[in-house]
């Protein structure tokens, strides 16, 4: 990247890298960790449809599937896609906003690593004696210290330790989108991706914390003889479902909101329109987010709560699909009489839409007690979930990487390779999961490694794989595709390809370190468009130019994270029948490592440097 | 951006006026401290009384505990000072979020164990 030659003159590329406080370099580091999970637990999918292909198949054992699909589901939801998004929100907030970087270099750093390493600690469970295989829900008491084995070990502190990244890096996000706009983009101007990270963020902050105390007090009762999950000693079961899930429900709409939000971006940009009713979809948000915490139930009707608690949640749970559909309507209008524009990206985002509305069907069909009480635990909740996660987020997700990737990585993507994965991807989406809901309502229960011949589930469960090896090929497409693109794509030299709408556009590509020599006067919703229209088609400036004051990079966010991974194995290590030194070591160790560099870091000054004028109006002068 | 980073805080950035602005912060912060103090001791004796009831004991302190719930909100989180609503929709947000959270775990988790 032309970026990273720009600043460092004698400092490997590896260690520029792993110290880089940069939010765009941290993008791509959250791209790359999170697509290779994202193929990781891909692949456990195909291997979960091998097994399921044919009845009674053998390929996997009862144990190895149990794992898979604790892995795939754990993995996917906060290993894979909350990076993925992580990633978009780095790369594009602290652009949209005329912002030179995020509020906290630093932090924003300490999230990433804390993630990865925590991700990390999960997925060494392979190594000591298998995976998590309690389902990514890790109910107790199978997930307790009677029947969970080691692996549930490593799902606790793993999960604990990343979900510690996710919240630093959030409230980053938070006071980023609050402190840093550049004069003249009020709330009602931010583009919509930013409003829907914003609110993404608060609802991390919101969640994670119950989650993380739900961790650990699962490690207390696993490893220090807590008894809060143990009947026999007063303690309650049910208690961990509740805290679960009122972290989890608003767990799937933290990874929804932004693929909203990448949505919001795309169809505006080539349906060469305005955001149809950009203020109902910002209310609309926030009542979603208000509603998604007084949910959790919903999760829960088959437990034996009661009547009138199950109607209550109920109601709730389906006054969420009115939000939804302002949302959905929105879009439909935002296109409708548009000069539209069907790339990759928009092929995407588009289809999002009827994907999306069909998962929103069927989860308020499962809203209804009576009934959920067939659907529950059947493959028709798989089905519902997919359509909202891979319809929804996938897509959106992938429209996002088509349309930002020129802004970040100088190139487009291949057009011809895009399509056909897309084409690939949504046949295959629709072939493996529409037919799971008549498998669910004929009666197939969810997280079985077989079924019997004879039950009528053969054949449909075959279509189902099939689908699933078109979803992979699909995958594999794209891969080509970076790859190829990398190597035949012509450089990107102008500002703004796609004739675009928000301020991102309006940066050089490669977009230079400090983002913006000025800080932009922002005048208008859109305010590039509008710079193009009423304007001279450049953003005026709000500020004279002047030196630009940079933080430095820092190794002690890897250390920190490092120190997090050693002192939660020294944990699990409490656990394993013989570790081959003594657990304390580690522990110490750990702590020694991740609060030394805390240490380090308050008292070690350091205060940035500038970059000089000269210097500035030399690489301007480059780019443009 | 100030220029004398490795000063402290107090030399390089502040004017009079804010200092003594900060200074009578204090004060208000410790007596605020002070109030919070002696409401627990009144909670503590509450409970540690075998005199008072039961019946009393438990509106009491749950009364104490609001209290206390809005000193620490407006004293010690700023609750109460000028240019702070983006904290106080945050904290708003919090309890209007937790509360209904709260009540329904303690109804529910009463009903059925397991
Ligand atoms: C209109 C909006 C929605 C409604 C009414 C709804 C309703 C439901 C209900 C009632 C269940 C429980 C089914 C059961 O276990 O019996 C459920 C499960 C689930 N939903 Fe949704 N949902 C909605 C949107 C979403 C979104 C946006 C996501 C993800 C981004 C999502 C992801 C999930 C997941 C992952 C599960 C399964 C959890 C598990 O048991 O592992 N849903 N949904
Ligand atoms: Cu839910």
């Amino acid at each position: 990247m032309a970026t990273a030659t720009a600043t460092n003159t004698n400092k490997s590329v590896l260690w520029d890298w792993l110290t880089t406080v940069d939010h765009k370099k941290l993008s791509v580091l959250y791209l790359i960790a999170g697509a290779l999970f994202f193929l990781k637990a891909g692949a456990m999918a195909i291997f979960m449809r091998i097994q399921l292909m044919s009845p009674e198949n053998t390929f996997l054992s009862g144990q190895t599937f149990n794992e898979f699909v604790t892995m795939h589901g754990t993995i996917m939801l906060f290993l894979a896609v909350t990076p993925l998004i992580f990633a978009f929100m780095n790369f594009v907030i602290p652009l949209q906003i005329g912002a030179r970087d995020v509020a906290f270099p630093f932090v924003n750093a300490l999230g990433f690593w804390i993630f990865f390493f925590g991700g990390l600690l999960v997925s060494v469970s392979w190594f000591f004696g298998g995976a998590p295989d309690a389902g990514w829900t890790a109910y107790v008491p199978l997930s307790g210290g009677e029947y969970g084995d080691l692996g549930l070990d490593f799902y606790v502190l793993g999960l604990q330790v990343s979900g510690l990244g996710t919240l630093v890096s959030a409230i980053n996000f938070i006071v980023t989108i609050i402190n840093m706009r550049a004069p003249g983009m009020t709330m009602m101007r931010l583009p919509l991706f930013c409003w829907t990270s914003l609110i993404t963020s608060i609802l991390i902050v919101f969640a994670f914390t119950p989650l993380a105390a739900g961790l650990a007090l699962l490690m207390l009762d696993r490893i220090f003889g807590g008894q809060f999950f143990n009947p026999g000693s007063g303690g309650n079961p049910v208690l961990w479902q509740h805290i679960f899930w009122i972290f989890g429900h608003p767990e799937v709409y933290i990874l929804v909101l932004p693929a909203f939000g990448i949505i919001s971006e795309v169809i505006p940009a080539f349906s060469k329109k305005r955001l149809f009713g950009y203020t109902a979809m910002v209310f609309a948000t926030l009542i979603i987010a208000f509603l998604s915490f007084m949910v959790w139930v919903h999760h829960m009707f088959t437990v034996g709560i009661g009547p009138i608690t199950n109607s209550v949640f109920a109601i709730a749970t389906m006054a969420i699909g009115v939000p939804t559909g302002i949302k959905i309507f929105n879009w439909l209008f935002t296109m409708w009489g548009g000069k539209l524009i069907f790339n990759t990206a928009m092929l995407c985002a588009s289809s999002f839409v009827p994907t999306f509305v069909l998962g929103g069907v069927t989860g308020v069909m499962l809203a209804m007690v009576p009934v959920d009480y067939l659907y529950h635990d059947t493959y028709f909740v798989v089905a519902h979930f997919h359509y909202i996660v891979v319809g929804g987020i996938a897509l959106g997700l992938l429209a996002g990487t088509f349309y930002w990737y020129p802004k970040m990585f100088g190139h487009m993507l291949n057009e011809k390779l895009g399509q056909l994965m897309f084409w690939m991807f949504y046949v295959g989406f629709h072939m493996t999961f529409f037919i799971q809901h008549i498998l669910g309502l004929i009666g197939m229960p969810r997280r079985v490694f077989t079924y019997l011949d004879g039950q009528g589930m053969g054949t449909m469960n075959l279509v189902s794989s099939i689908g699933a090896f078109m979803m992979g090929a699909a995958m594999v497409v794209l891969l080509i595709n970076v790859v190829y693109s990398a190597y035949t794509s012509k450089r990107i030299t102008v500002r703004d390809p796609w004739d675009a709408r928000t301020l991102e556009w309006a940066t050089t590509t490669p977009v230079p370190e400090y983002n913006f020599a000025q800080t932009p006067q922002v005048r208008s919703l859109d305010p590039w468009f509008y710079e193009k229209v009423h304007g001279d088609g450049t953003m005026k400036p709000a500020e004279p130019m002047d030196e630009i004051h940079m933080p430095n990079g820092s190794i002690l966010p890897f250390c920190i994270g490092l120190g997090l991974f050693v002192w939660g194995f020294g944990m699990i290590m409490m656990q394993m029948e013989n570790p081959l030194i003594p657990e304390w070591i580690v522990i110490g160790a750990g702590v020694i490592v991740t609060f030394g560099s805390m240490m380090l870091h308050s008292i070690h000054e350091d205060h940035g440097y500038h970059i000089p004028l000269d210097k500035i109006k030399k690489t301007e002068k480059e780019v443009s | 951006m100030s220029d004398d980073l490795s000063k402290p805080f107090s030399k390089s950035a502040l004017t009079h006026e804010e200092l003594l602005k900060i200074n009578r912060e204090r004060k208000i912060q410790i007596a605020a401290f002070a109030c919070m103090i002696f409401l627990t001791l009144l909670a503590f004796i509450a409970v540690a009384m075998d005199m008072i009831a039961p019946g009393f004991t438990i509106p009491f302190i749950l009364l104490l505990a609001v209290v206390q719930f809005a000193l620490q909100l407006f004293y010690f989180m700023h609750l109460k000072d000028k240019d702070h609503e983006w904290p106080n929709a945050f904290m708003l947000t919090g309890i209007v979020v937790s509360t209904p959270a709260l009540i329904a775990l303690i109804l529910l988790l009463g009903v059925t164990k397991y």
